[in-house]
Parts: structure tokens; C-alpha cells; sequence
């Protein structure tokens, strides 16, 4: 078993300990706050039935992690009797589902449909901690895979990982407190930020309060500072090209777009009209409810598009390019080794390829000839479609926005479906361009 | 009289402060009024704007890192040359030889975590529409800052030059030739020709205005340099006070009506 990329070695285990003793000292807290908040629960008649505080199930559960934690610490030392770890008949099937951008595209998107359809089942503190353990266990587990630990371990990874269960409890919060006062809307109560809403003095209750966050954030930075080292990589050398090469990783969606589309689009076009859009958004968004306070259910579309954009479209394209691509641009499982010789098939075939030849006939030599259906394609989505999305299911937006902002709101809509057009062209017809003009330059 | 009333009725506080301490209403406003770091914020605010559960303390947060990164940023000036032949090994150095070495990284994972904290300081603004009016124009001036914040990463990213730095910089900056009309392989730049002669070109679009050379070099680092250092801090700057004062003039941090 110890080979050179070992799965298991004292250190890890070791290391992992510490990990689980967070993880059950966090548990127990949680018992405690279970036990004075989350009432009884009728007990199965396997068990004697009866009555039992609900917190016993997150007793029990400390209890195990307990063991666990124990287990760590005295097992370091026999790394290949060691049992606890994440077997390759899990493995397996995970990374058949993620290295696969399709599969990962699309459980993305089904996570996201799930947030909203489940938001009330999802957004209580009890269903809130469960996936907070269960990403956590996850993560701890998969941390005893080596080419997990090589991809995640990355110093300048890590902040990432910290990211995505930060955005996940921020997303929780939202839909708590939304749920909270679409609750009480219903009852025809004000939402629950106007209550106790009485001035105060700035000094003392903010001054103070921006004191400690101050003081508190620097410790935390001094720590962080201290235990995670700044990566330095050898010195620059314009020869040695990395494989892969990333950009930072905070523009690692925007490198994800340069799988679908040129850099000119991916790279120019929609980033600008990213942050065109983002600009435009409050001239836009016409609804005057939701303003100060959470909700959802008074502005369910304006909420559903940005979580859209911001959740599968852009968190979840650093995912992708973050973890799951290595060399050539390839995509890996997380547990698989980023192998440079992985050979993907590539044979894109571009649109007027398909045309001309369903016709049987050759290319015409004019490139404006050749690519004229892609060109009316494109025409037809930027120009017709907002006048057929505002004859059919934007009526009452069009009608209620009038023409500019209709025009520029569904062109911000369609340009923002056009990722995952490209996208699910690109698999299901291995489409290369729409329209392909590459003497200037122009492709799409 | 206790110390600190005898420091506190001596001429120099008096002198810096220029009020009684604020141990009642009346001197807790004043404190307020007449302190130019404090007088960022109103007088009196309403419970919710500091609730943490309402604003994540996300802007203020940002706004925290911000400062942090300077700071750092200043002392780490003090150590680093942007020149080919040292920028590496002065980054190196950092690490080894210098006292409080961890400046750096303080550095680096602050750049990160601001990042971050911007964008959830949108998607709370977003979430509780704050930007819906009064604060549309303030949204707009965040906007600015998200990208400006992305920039200042960006830029920073080059300085140690070691291959993450170069390479991620490549990858970047690439796309800018492709940009349409002002990129030397972006579509319609046959278009800005003058007597036939393109205007743009490798030597002279986009992307070398931004790389100050054909490829990622000395130039390179030196305009990063200048652009991560003073001009985007400077700008930033500037924003984040028009921001603040905005927050403040649009009616303080949104609430039910
Ligand atoms: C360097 C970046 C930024 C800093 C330092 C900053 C700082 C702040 C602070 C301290 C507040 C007070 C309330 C709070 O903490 O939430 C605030 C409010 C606000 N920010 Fe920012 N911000 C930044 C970027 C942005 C961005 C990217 C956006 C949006 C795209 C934005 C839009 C707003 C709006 C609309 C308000 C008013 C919110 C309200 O009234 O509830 N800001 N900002």
C-alpha cells in the first residue's frame, strides 16, 4: 500500500484526528443548544418507544465522533491496518459523476432547482447543521484520498474550500430569514426587521461593536498568516509553461467560458456585459417590494435569476476549474490523478459545416455565404427573441418596463442563457461554432 | 481624582479632544461630530443597520481588509524591488530573513478573503434589494469597486514573479488581444487601418497597453507595480469614501418602509 503517493500515513491520520475533535466539540455544543430548543421525540418501539429529547440522536452522534476522534489519534501509527477512510467503490462513482463538465453542470443545476423547491425544509437549523456535518464528514473523509489532499491542500485553494461553506451558510441564512417573513407576510405581519427598529446612539453600541470586529479579524488573519504559508512557486521563466495554466481563481469561470466560446466573447464580451448588467440591474427591476428587508416570495424571479448566475454559473465554474481541471484542460475526478497523457477526443464540428454538407454540398468560399445560417441564427435569437419572449412569458415585463429597459433586460437574459446553450450544444451536437469566420477573427 | 480624569482634564487631551468624555448622551454625540475618523457614520442609527444577521457586517468587513492591505502592503513596499532581478528572490527573502516574516501572508490570504467578502457583501445587498431606490447610483459605485477589487488582485498576483505569478498573468491578459477592433486577433481590427496600414497591431492594441511589451516582462511588472501599489489604491480610496457618504445621504442602511 505505501507507495509513493500514499493514501494513508501517520500524519494524516494524526492530523485527521484533530479534525474530528473540531467536528465533536462542535457536536456537543450542538446537543446542548438541541437539548434546550429542539423539544421531544417519539422514541422507534425497537428502542422501548416512549419519549426522548430529540438531542439524543445528536448525543449519540457526538458519541461516535468521539470514538472516532479516538480511534485517530491511537491508530496513527499503523497507517495500513487503518480502516477509517473513503473506500474506492465510493470513490469511483463519485468521480464518474464530476469529471464529466455534463454530470457536473447538471447536478449543479439540480442543487439549485432543490434550494429553491425545498427552501422550507432545508432552510431550519436542524436541517442546516445536518449538511454542514455532512459536507464537513465529506470533506474530512475524502481527505484521506492522496490526490484529493494534492488538489485541496493547495495553499491557494484552501480559501477557496473556506468560500464554498461560507457562500452555502450565507445562502442558509437568506432562505431562513426570507421563509421567516414570507411566513409572516402571510399572516399580514411586517417583516420581522421593522420590529424592535428604534434609533441608537453610534457611539457606544457601533463604535464598540467595530472594535471587536477589528480586533477579532486580526487575530484571525495573524493565525491564518501563521499556519498557511504563501505559495512560492520557482521563479518566473517564460519557457516553462505550466500544465494546466490558470488564471486566478477568482476569474476561473471566465476561463471556463473559453471551453465554449473565443476568447473575444469569453473573455471581453461577457465579462463586460456581466458588469454592464450587474449595473444596470436597479434600473431594471421595477418590483418595489423586497426593499430592506429578506424575502423570496415577493420578488421570486429577480431572486431566482441572480442566486442563477451566482450559484451554478459562477461559484460552481470555480469549482470546476479549480478542482476538477488539470493538464491540457482535461477534467479529473477529485480523487483521480491529474495524468498529463489523458487524451480527450476532440471533434467539434462547426454549424455551417453541418448545413452545407446536409445539403451535400461543398463549403461555399465566401465566408459572409458560408456562415449565413449561423448569422440568422444569431440575428433571429438577439432581435427576434425579445419580441417573442414579450408576446409569450415576459408579457407583463415588457408591458410594465417599457421598450428600452425591455430590450435591455432580455438581452441581458439571453446573452446570460447563451453559457449554457453553448454548453448543452457543445455535447449533445459536439458543435463547435455557430458562426465561424476565423479569417476575422469572428467566431461564435 | 483618579488618573484617568487628571489625564483627561490635562491641556494636551483636551487639546486633542475636544469634549468631555462620553459618558453621557449629550458628549456620546459630540464624540461622534467632532472626531474625523468617526464622523464616517451619523449620529444615531437604527437597531437593524447593525444587525449582524442583516448585514453580514460584510461591507464593513471588506472595508477592514481594505485598510489591512494597505498596511501590510506599505510594510511589504519597504522590502520588495519590481525589477526582474529581484522581485523573486525579495519575495523570498520575506519569508527567510525578515523579522515578522508573515506580513505577506497576511497580505496574500487578506487579498483573498476581500475578494470574497465582496462578493458577499453583494449578494447581501442584492438579497435584501438595497439597491432598489434611493440606492440604485450606490449599487452602481459598488459594482465599480467589485471590479476594481478583482483588479487589485489581479495585479498583485504578478508581483512575486515566480511561474504561478507569470503564467496566471498570461492566461489572463492573453484574452485582452482578442478584444473586438482594439486587439491584434480580435474581430473588426482590420477595420482601424489608415491608408492601409493597421493601427492595431501586436506592438500597439490592447493587450500591450495593458502588458507594456509584447509578452508578460519587466515592463510588465513595473506597470503592475504602479497600478497595485498607488493608482487602483488610489481610486479605491476615493470610491470607498463617495460609497460611504452615500450610504449616509441614501438614508443609512436600508429598512422596511
Ligand atoms: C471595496 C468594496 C466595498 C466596500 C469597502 C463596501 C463597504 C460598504 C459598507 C461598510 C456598507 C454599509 C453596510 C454594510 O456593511 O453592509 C455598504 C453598503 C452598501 N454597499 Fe458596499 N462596499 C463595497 C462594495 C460594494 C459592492 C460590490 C456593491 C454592489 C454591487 C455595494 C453596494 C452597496 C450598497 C447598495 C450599500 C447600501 C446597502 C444598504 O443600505 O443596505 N458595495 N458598503
Amino acid at each position: 500500500m505505501t507507495g509513493p503517493h500514499p493514501n494513508l500515513t501517520p500524519s494524516v491520520i494524526f492530523g485527521l484526528g484533530f479534525l474530528y475533535l473540531i467536528l465533536f466539540c462542535m457536536n456537543v455544543a450542538w446537543t446542548v443548544r438541541s437539548y434546550k430548543k429542539d423539544g421531544e421525540v417519539h422514541l422507534p418501539s425497537l428502542l422501548g418507544g416512549g419519549h426522548a429529547p430529540f438531542a439524543l440522536w445528536w448525543g449519540l452522534y457526538s458519541a461516535l465522533l468521539s470514538m472516532v476522534t479516538f480511534a485517530h489519534f491511537t491508530g496513527s501509527g499503523n497507517p495500513d491496518q487503518f480502516l477509517i477512510s473513503l473506500p474506492d467503490f465510493i470513490k469511483a462513482p463519485i468521480d464518474a459523476l464530476v469529471a464529466d463538465p455534463r454530470l457536473f453542470f447538471g447536478i449543479t443545476l439540480l442543487i439549485f432547482i432543490g434550494i429553491i423547491v425545498f427552501r422550507r425544509r432545508l432552510a431550519t437549523p436542524t436541517a442546516g447543521w445536518i449538511l454542514l456535518n455532512a459536507a464537513l464528514l465529506f470533506l474530512i473523509l475524502s481527505m484521506t484520498d492522496y490526490d484529493f489532499r494534492q488538489i485541496v491542500g493547495k495553499p491557494d485553494n484552501v480559501p477557496i474550500v473556506a468560500m464554498l461553506f461560507i457562500v452555502g451558510f450565507f445562502t442558509w441564512l437568506y432562505f431562513n430569514r426570507a421563509n421567516e417573513n414570507d411566513e409572516r407576510a402571510a399572516k399580514g405581519l411586517p417583516p420581522k426587521e421593522s420590529e424592535n427598529n428604534e434609533k441608537i446612539l453610534v457611539w457606544p453600541d457601533l463604535v464598540y461593536s467595530e472594535l471587536i470586529c477589528m480586533i477579532a479579524l486580526t487575530a484571525f488573519l495573524f493565525f491564518w498568516g501563521v499556519c498557511l504559508q504563501a505559495p512560492l512557486e520557482e521563479p518566473a521563466s517564460s519557457v516553462k509553461t505550466p500544465n494546466p495554466s490558470k488564471a486566478p481563481w477568482y476569474f476561473l469561470g471566465l476561463q471556463e467560458m473559453l471551453v465554449y466560446y473565443d476568447p473575444w466573447l469569453a473573455g471581453v464580451v461577457f465579462p463586460s456585459v456581466i458588469l454592464g448588467g450587474l449595473m444596470a440591474l436597479p434600473y431594471i427591476d421595477f418590483n418595489k417590494k423586497g426593499n430592506g428587508y429578506y424575502t423570496f416570495n415577493e420578488r421570486k424571479f429577480a431572486v431566482s435569476v441572480f442566486l442563477f448566475g451566482f450559484l451554478p454559473l459562477w461559484v460552481g465554474m470555480i469549482i470546476l476549474g479549480t478542482f476538477l481541471r488539470g493538464p491540457n484542460w482535461n477534467t479529473f475526478g477529485i480523487y483521480e490523478f491529474w495524468d498529463v497523457h489523458k487524451l480527450e477526443a476532440l471533434n467539434n464540428i462547426n454549424l455551417s459545416e453541418y448545413f452545407w454538407g446536409g445539403f451535400g454540398m461543398a463549403l461555399p468560399t465566401n465566408p459572409l455565404i458560408r456562415e449565413v445560417p449561423g448569422i440568422m441564427l444569431t440575428l433571429a435569437y438577439l432581435v427576434f427573441m425579445p419580441q417573442l419572449l414579450a408576446a409569450t412569458v415576459f408579457r407583463t415585463f415588457a408591458y410594465r418596463m417599457g421598450f428600452l429597459r425591455y430590450m435591455v433586460f432580455s438581452n441581458l437574459v439571453l446573452l446570460m442563457a447563451a453559457l449554457p446553450i453553448k454548453m448543452v450544444l457543445r455535447w449533445s451536437l459536439q458543435l463547435k461554432y455557430i458562426v465561424a469566420i476565423p479569417e476575422y477573427f469572428f467566431n461564435i | 481624582m483618579s488618573v484617568g480624569d487628571y489625564i483627561r482634564e490635562s491641556q494636551i487631551w483636551k487639546s486633542i479632544f475636544r469634549h468631555p468624555a462620553p459618558y453621557d448622551r449629550r458628549n456620546r454625540i459630540v464624540v461622534v461630530l467632532t472626531n474625523f475618523f468617526l464622523h464616517l457614520h451619523p449620529v444615531s442609527i437604527k437597531q437593524n443597520g447593525i444587525a449582524l444577521s442583516y448585514t453580514w457586517c460584510m461591507g464593513g468587513i471588506t472595508f477592514f481588509l481594505f485598510l489591512a492591505e494597505t498596511i501590510t502592503g506599505v510594510l511589504l513596499m519597504f522590502y520588495y524591488r519590481p525589477t526582474l532581478e529581484w522581485a523573486f528572490t525579495d519575495i523570498l527573502a520575506l519569508r527567510d530573513v525578515t523579522t515578522l516574516g508573515i506580513m505577506r501572508e497576511i497580505h496574500r490570504w487578506g487579498a483573498h478573503a476581500m475578494v470574497i467578502t465582496v462578493w458577499l457583501h453583494m449578494y447581501r445587498v442584492f438579497l435584501t434589494g438595497s439597491y432598489k431606490p434611493p440606492r440604485e447610483f450606490n449599487w452602481v459605485i459598488g459594482v465599480i469597486l467589485l471590479v476594481l477589487t478583482l483588479l487589485l488582485s489581479f495585479t498583485g498576483y504578478l508581483l512575486p514573479w515566480d511561474q504561478l505569478a507569470i503564467w496566471a498573468i498570461t492566461v489572463g491578459s492573453n484574452m485582452a488581444r482578442a478584444t473586438p477592433f482594439l486587439g491584434h486577433e480580435g474581430p473588426g481590427y482590420q477595420l482601424l487601418n489608415l491608408g492601409g496600414y493597421d493601427l492595431i497591431t501586436k506592438v500597439s492594441d490592447a493587450r500591450f497597453l495593458l502588458l507594456g511589451a509584447r509578452e508578460v516582462g519587466e515592463e510588465t511588472l513595473n506597470r503592475f507595480y504602479i497600478l497595485h501599489c498607488v493608482a487602483i489604491p488610489l481610486v479605491v480610496a476615493s470610491l470607498i469614501a463617495i460609497h460611504f457618504w452615500r450610504v449616509r445621504k441614501d438614508g443609512g442602511i436600508s429598512q422596511p418602509l
